[in-house]
């Protein structure tokens, strides 16, 4: 899969993990929640990189108590009109301090890059062939000046604190 | 009213420019309709029955001169001479084409103005009471706040794909003009016992195929939490709503289905672990705001004006048309002027380029160039001197527009339907003309006194039917229209659906069926002064059912 | 049952019909009338090269009467929309009459 993160495409080192295969020594595969929930006995203290794959909706609490243990979230984006990954990714990063690559795969378009973005993704999976041509010609559509704080962006002093602008 | 500064300035320069490259990729084949679609939406245009709609945000209503005389331009030059004002305080075209839609923008974006998520499953325009800032009985001027709530919602990362549209409305006086209670958010300003203002927060409520009444989920919000707290409850609706099935997607579907009490506490957790303070208000920025939502200096003025009364008593129309159309202005000698869109036969809410024209001329000379839009497809002019009236009259009467008929029978609400929209299941606005002839006499209107007729040509309520004191929805049956009263609904403060009176009637028999409602009411009523709602409110249905279908002789079989 | 294609040309939104060889018209009386359900889904099948050309949006078959040589669509909705909106003679299709 084609991964985009911090402006250009890239080799991506994870890999989806094959329905009922073990998860190798080394890590790097994105398994769905459920294996994770059924299997992480199996990796208390190992440090393997684990990255996990959520469905819209899924509650945080859910996983919350794993969110250390996960180098990579992978929130699912079925239909680009499917917004709940945006609440989701902001809370991980905001509410919950997720350091980790927090990746948007799925449906995933370039119109929508930006406010993916501004929600705290890093990373996107991007199997559109127009959205990849537009990523890789460098025209990521958007606006410059936004009217309310999004993930990463400095605040801004004076009159209407709540604006951000692009840098 | 307010004022871009650079930064909302170039705010809609880059929407208009992210805009002008979506629509270029569209018609070049980049974007595909569904993916375009989106957009097309979140930027105002519809694809509709006969050609594309672009529907223009007016934020709260409130409007200048200057872009009053804009959209009279609009119309002219893209559009076919006229303009037609809903039902949620916007403007539509009915017939822009897409490639001139960036130029349309370009021109609005001059005055400042957008068509910004008008459409779409993203927060729309934010609707406040069209007598803000003048009526006597305002509390505190709602639109600082609605202002504030329109910048915080635009083109916001994480409330841009919700599962549904979602409504937002404020009312700063205890008679609650704005409908509060049928929106997705509905804002009631109130002072506490300290007296301190905030808000009675109202969530759920909403109209469509389900009406429901909001739930009052907060009794009093303190205002520097109103953006974190709406924060809090749309993002819980952006998780929760449902995405099945796009009938069942409003917030109150949440709210009915996941209970209203674990509906507030999910709210009330969310906004309770929100301990950043990205959005806390600072007193300091809603007093900057308020500045520019600051009454007009308004010349001291007898309480009462000679000129009115003098020339009332020569000219009973001139008299029908201050008595019905001039509400209470806190400011003595002073007026809040409504200019009827209904004329008597005519399609309501619509106004030609001159008629925009007119009202951007007196509200520059006569009104402090302040102009407001009604979701009751009217206009306002909230802050006229008393003495003025007779001139603004005979303007106004010489190009249709002294209606005197504002909140009387003929003062009716209705939406496109299928004439223009490709939603409906019926005409509407031929149905709201006829009515309006068949009660075109100004002693018999003012007689039957208070009566909001509202009319939807489909299930979707844009008529908003359901709070309509007499509601009219149109719907089809074996391809032929009929159409099914609602009786004792009201979008006010008492907040109540309509009960329906029963089977349909026929496009032929429906304004036969509402004299009957209304003769019915002028009988049993205790006297004049008990209006239509009232008198509803003490009968009930029984008498209205009996006199519509209880027949005495087999004339219809 | 005989019906007729219908569908809003991209640029500017105004209803078009399929006229005989592909073309898009304005009026239905140019349009080309499909005499069974065979033939609209022959048609609906070259249409779509229009949709992918981006000429037209919205492509939909409607139902239509023929009543002494003139063309007449079933429905009240697709009436109107050939013709126009009853509240505005002056404007839409009708119009052209």
């Amino acid at each position: 899969m084609p991964l985009y993160k911090n402006g250009s495409f890239f080799q991506d080192p994870w890999s989806a993990i094959p329905e009922g295969e073990a998860i190798s020594p080394a890590g790097h595969v994105i398994a769905p929640l459920s294996w994770w929930q059924a299997e992480r006995q199996a990796f208390e203290g190992s440090n393997v990189p684990i990255g996990v794959l959520i469905d819209p909706g899924t509650p945080i609490a859910e996983f919350l108590e794993d969110l250390p243990r996960f180098a990579l979230i992978a929130l699912a984006i079925p239909k680009f009109q499917d917004g709940r990954a945006y609440s989701t990714a902001r809370l991980l990063r905001e509410r919950h301090g997720f350091k980790g690559e927090l990746r948007a795969i799925g449906e995933v378009l370039i119109d929508q890059i930006q406010p993916l973005l501004r929600c705290g993704f890093d990373a996107f999976d991007v199997t559109d062939p127009v959205t990849q041509a537009a990523l890789e010609a460098g025209r990521v559509p958007g606006v410059t000046h936004f009217y309310q704080p999004g993930v990463n962006e400095a605040p801004r002093t004076g009159a209407r604190p709540w604006l951000r602008q692009a840098k | 009213m307010y004022r871009y500064d650079e930064f909302d300035a170039a705010f809609v320069a880059d929407r208009l420019n992210q805009f002008s490259d979506q629509v270029a990729r569209r018609l070049s084949g980049e974007l595909t309709e569904e993916q375009f679609r989106i957009h097309r939406l979140m930027n105002g245009v519809y694809l509709q029955l006969h050609a594309y709609m672009l529907r223009i945000a007016i934020p709260y209503g409130t409007l200048s001169s200057r872009q009053m005389r804009k959209l009279a331009h609009i119309a002219r030059r893209y559009d076919k001479g006229f303009g037609h004002f809903t039902t949620r305080q916007n403007i539509q075209f009915n017939w822009p084409a897409l490639k001139d839609i960036p130029e349309i923008l370009g021109e609005l974006a001059s005055v400042e103005m957008h068509a910004i998520q008008t459409s779409g499953n993203c927060i729309r325009n934010v609707t406040a009471d069209h007598f803000a800032g003048a009526a006597a009985d305002e509390i505190e001027d709602p639109r600082p706040y609605a202002e504030i709530l329109r910048q915080w919602s635009s083109i916001h990362p994480e409330f841009t794909y919700l599962p549904r549209k979602f409504k937002l409305a404020l009312s700063g006086s205890p008679h609650d003009r704005a409908a509060t209670q049928v929106h997705d958010i509905g804002y009631q300003l109130v002072k506490n016992a300290q007296g301190e203002t905030g808000f009675a927060v109202y969530v759920g409520g909403g109209l469509g195929r389900t009406p429901m009444v909001g739930h009052k989920i907060r009794d009093f919000l303190a205002v520097e939490d109103l953006l974190a707290y709406t924060q809090a409850i749309v993002r819980v609706y952006n998780l929760e709503g449902r995405r099945d099935n796009k009938y069942k997607a409003r917030i109150k579907i949440l709210v009915h289905e996941k209970g209203f009490e674990p509906m507030r506490e999910a709210v009330e957790a969310e906004f309770a672990a929100d301990k950043s303070d990205l959005l806390a208000l600072p007193q300091s920025e809603i007093d900057r705001i308020r500045t520019y939502f600051a009454p007009p200096a308004l010349k001291e003025r007898e309480a009462s004006s000679l000129t009115v009364e003098a020339r009332r008593a020569r000219d009973p129309a001139f008299a029908a048309f201050v008595d019905t159309n001039v509400s209470q202005h806190k400011h003595a000698g002073h007026g809040v002027l409504t200019i009827s869109l209904k004329p008597i036969g005519g399609i309501p809410g619509d106004a030609t380029a001159e008629q925009m024209e007119l009202v951007a001329d007196l509200a520059e000379s006569f009104g402090h160039d302040e102009i407001r839009v009604s979701h009751e497809q009217n206009l306002v002019l909230p802050h006229v001197a008393l003495d003025d009236l007779p001139a603004i009259y005979d303007a106004l009467n010489a190009d249709g527009l002294a209606t005197a008929n504002a909140g009387l029978i003929s003062d009716i609400i209705s939406c496109p339907g299928m004439d223009y929209c490709s939603l409906a299941t019926a005409r509407s606005i031929p149905v709201a003309q006829r009515i309006s002839e068949r009660f075109a006499d100004g002693p018999r209107a003012k007689d039957i006194g208070a009566l909001k007729i509202k009319i939807s040509g489909c299930i979707n309520a844009c008529g908003h039917h359901h709070v309509g004191h007499i509601g009219v929805l149109g719907l089809e049956r074996k391809g032929v229209e009929t159409y099914q009263l609602t009786l004792g609904g009201s979008g006010d403060e008492a907040c109540t659906l309509g009960d329906i009176t029963g089977p349909g009637f026929s496009y032929e028999d429906v304004v036969d069926a509402i004299e009957t409602v209304v003769d019915t009411y002028v009988g049993l009523r205790t006297d004049a002064q008990e209006d239509f709602l009232a008198a509803y409110r003490r009968v009930g249905m029984a008498p209205f059912k009996k006199a519509l279908y209880e027949r005495d002789s087999g004339a219809d079989i | 049952m005989s019906q007729v294609i219908s569908a809003n040309r991209l640029s500017d939104g105004i209803v078009v019909f399929r006229a005989q060889g592909g073309a898009w018209v304005e009026q239905l009386r140019d349009a080309e009338i499909l005499a069974d359900a065979a033939a609209v889904k022959a048609a609906l099948g070259l249409v779509e090269l229009d949709v992918k050309a981006n000429h037209v949006i919205e492509v939909a078959a409607f139902e239509v009467a023929i009543n002494h040589g003139h063309v007449e669509p079933l429905h009240l909705r697709d009436k109107i929309r050939a013709r126009g909106p009853t509240t505005h003679p002056l404007h839409g299709k009708q119009a052209a009459h």
